[in-house]
């Protein structure tokens, strides 16, 4: 049964919610790891998603305008990502490295400041005017109908949306791959474990610190780039936007469990864009104007009922 | 009397501006286990961790075999060949047996196959347990993978922070008998026990720690004999 409900429902909330998800998924991933292993709330993470988009959307530029080839977005982060990683470990380096030691209430409020000066940094580099990706409309170009040659089954998935679940789902198991099989991986978990422990057993927490930098900003990156391309523009307050949502997915997941993160951003992406779906009436349920605050509700009950999370992790 | 492998030479050590450790000297010989008891609070942790530099040291050294490594960073000492396991949380309790015990060898740079085979060798419980995470363990056997995790390096020496602490009877006499069969691998054993009876018998020699300072230092057997230290610390007299 196809009706009207089912088309409309899945193309138009279901599948734009967990693509929504997924950015806010690998946003959360880098969050919940800083939190638990660097031990603050990082707030200039969804900066970092911003710079990744500027990055890329540099490389891209520079590829077309003065090599004279198009890229897709997706190969051009590549490149950016370096960029960025870079960038994270010369801030942790001379920035953060100094706080190591401080109140995590200082840390949280020199991220604050590390947030206004990125920000601030990105305007005065690329101005304050939205950008493009691509300039001109993009089609929804995928049909699930192409596939099953059936009208009564007809999916409308941009590419853009199928380049975003694919990444999102190999970002997943590259990530998996480092926590469960790799040495520094395994040593990232024993840190977010005990720090102490680990720091009397030995273990270097300098590159454990390092690794989880580069992890969280690669995925950091990733979700920029993905956001820039699902809303198919670049702005510098992008970043900024994610940010609430980006801490509810963490904070319903458990910090410091990725795979809590992960399953509370897509809980997060899925509820706020079916909030708005018709569920009584026409009207939508909640205006979609109040998206935003259907994430910061989940956030606020999540931490009164159950502050360590689905997965159980730290509360504080 | 053969070299000292660890010895502390007249401590002053503490937290911040709180000294705890007033004079302290005490030394640990190849092949021997070494008890340090006394009296809540007379600073026998303490002087563990006065060894891991994890508090100021501001009189006094520690020396490893002759070398002074006096308020070295907790890592450094490690990578030295000072194994330490913490009283609490000395497990990674997200972690399996099996992965705490490679974080134990994170500075040993080959053989870890051979001496994951070893430890299992050594603590046969861990070996059925290694893919559990050392969270569902009961106590004692976490104890055991603390132990075990300390080993994986070729440790030149283990220092043990109260192990049968909070230990059901059962766990404590095989904590003891594991601590006799870690020293006859060759690896000496520094430990902090409020259970001075057992740890003094199986000890070769032992501390009385009293406010920071020793008291009485002799064998075991002798310590476990002295009328007034069974008064004072053994629970009533013999």
């Amino acid at each position: 049964m196809w009706n009207s409900f089912g088309f409309e429902f899945i193309n138009f909330y279901f599948i734009p919610g967990l693509v929504l998800g997924c950015i806010y998924a690998l946003g959360a991933i880098g969050i919940t790891l800083t939190f638990s292993i660097l031990r603050f709330a990082n707030f200039a993470h969804g900066e970092t998603m911003m710079t990744g988009a500027y990055l890329t959307w540099t490389v891209m530029a520079i590829c077309s305008g003065v090599l004279g080839f198009a890229v897709h977005p997706l190969v051009a982060a590549v490149p950016a990502t370096l960029l960025v990683v870079l960038l994270f470990l010369v801030t942790d380096r001379y920035f953060y490295k100094p706080f190591r030691q401080a109140d995590t209430i200082k840390v949280v409020m020199a991220s604050f400041g590390m947030m206004l000066i990125i920000r601030s940094a990105v305007q005065v580099i690329w101005g304050p005017n939205q950008l493009t990706f691509v300039p001109g409309i993009a089609k929804p170009n995928a049909y699930l109908k192409d596939w099953s040659g059936s009208i009564d089954f007809l999916l409308l998935i941009p590419n853009k949306h199928l380049f975003i679940f694919v990444g999102t789902i190999a970002f997943m198991m590259a990530l998996s791959y480092l926590l469960n099989k790799t040495r520094i991986g395994k040593a990232m978990r024993a840190v977010s474990d005990s720090p102490d422990l680990a720091h009397v057993t030995g273990i270097n927490v300098d590159q454990v610190i390092r690794a989880t930098w580069i992890v969280g900003g690669a995925c950091a990156m990733a979700a920029g780039v993905f956001l820039a391309m699902d809303i198919q523009m670049l702005e510098t307050t992008m970043g900024f936007r994610m940010l609430l949502p980006m801490f509810a997915a963490a904070i319903l997941g458990g910090i410091g469990k990725p795979y809590g993160a992960v399953l509370g951003g897509l809980v997060i992406g899925l509820a706020e864009e079916l909030s708005a779906y018709p569920w009584i009436g026409d009207g939508p349920l909640l205006s979609p104007g109040y998206k935003t605050g259907v994430a910061f509700a989940i956030m606020v009950v999540m931490l009164i009922v159950r502050p360590q999370g689905l997965f159980k992790g730290r509360s504080f | 009397m053969s070299k000292p492998i660890l010895s502390l030479n007249n401590l002053r050590a503490g937290y911040g501006q709180t000294e705890i450790l007033h004079d302290l000297s005490m030394f640990v010989q190849p092949n021997e286990i070494v008890a340090v008891i006394g009296p809540n609070g007379a600073g026998k942790s303490t002087a563990i961790k006065s060894v891991l530099g994890l508090l100021n040291i501001s009189q006094g050294s520690v020396e490893l075999h002759g070398e002074v490594i006096t308020n070295t960073p907790a890592a450094k000492v490690v990578e030295l060949g000072i194994s330490y396991v913490p009283q609490n949380q000395n497990v990674f309790v997200n972690l399996s047996v099996k992965e705490n015990l490679e974080m134990g060898a994170w500075t040993r740079p080959i053989g870890i196959p051979e001496r994951l085979n070893d430890m299992y060798a050594l603590f046969p419980d861990l070996a059925e347990k290694r893919n559990q995470t050392a969270g569902s363990l009961s106590g004692g056997q976490r104890q055991m993978v603390a132990m075990a995790k300390a080993l994986m390096v070729d440790a030149k020496i283990l220092l043990l922070d109260e192990p049968t602490a909070g230990l059901s009877p059962k766990y404590r006499s095989e904590i003891f008998e594991t601590i006799q069969k870690i020293k006859n691998t060759g690896v000496p054993v520094l430990i902090v026990e409020q259970n001075a009876k057992q740890a003094l018998a199986v000890s070769d020699r032992g501390y009385v720690l009293v406010d920071g300072a020793n008291r009485h230092t002799g064998t075991g057997v002798d310590l476990l004999a002295d009328r007034e230290i069974a008064r004072m610390f053994l629970g009533g007299g013999h």
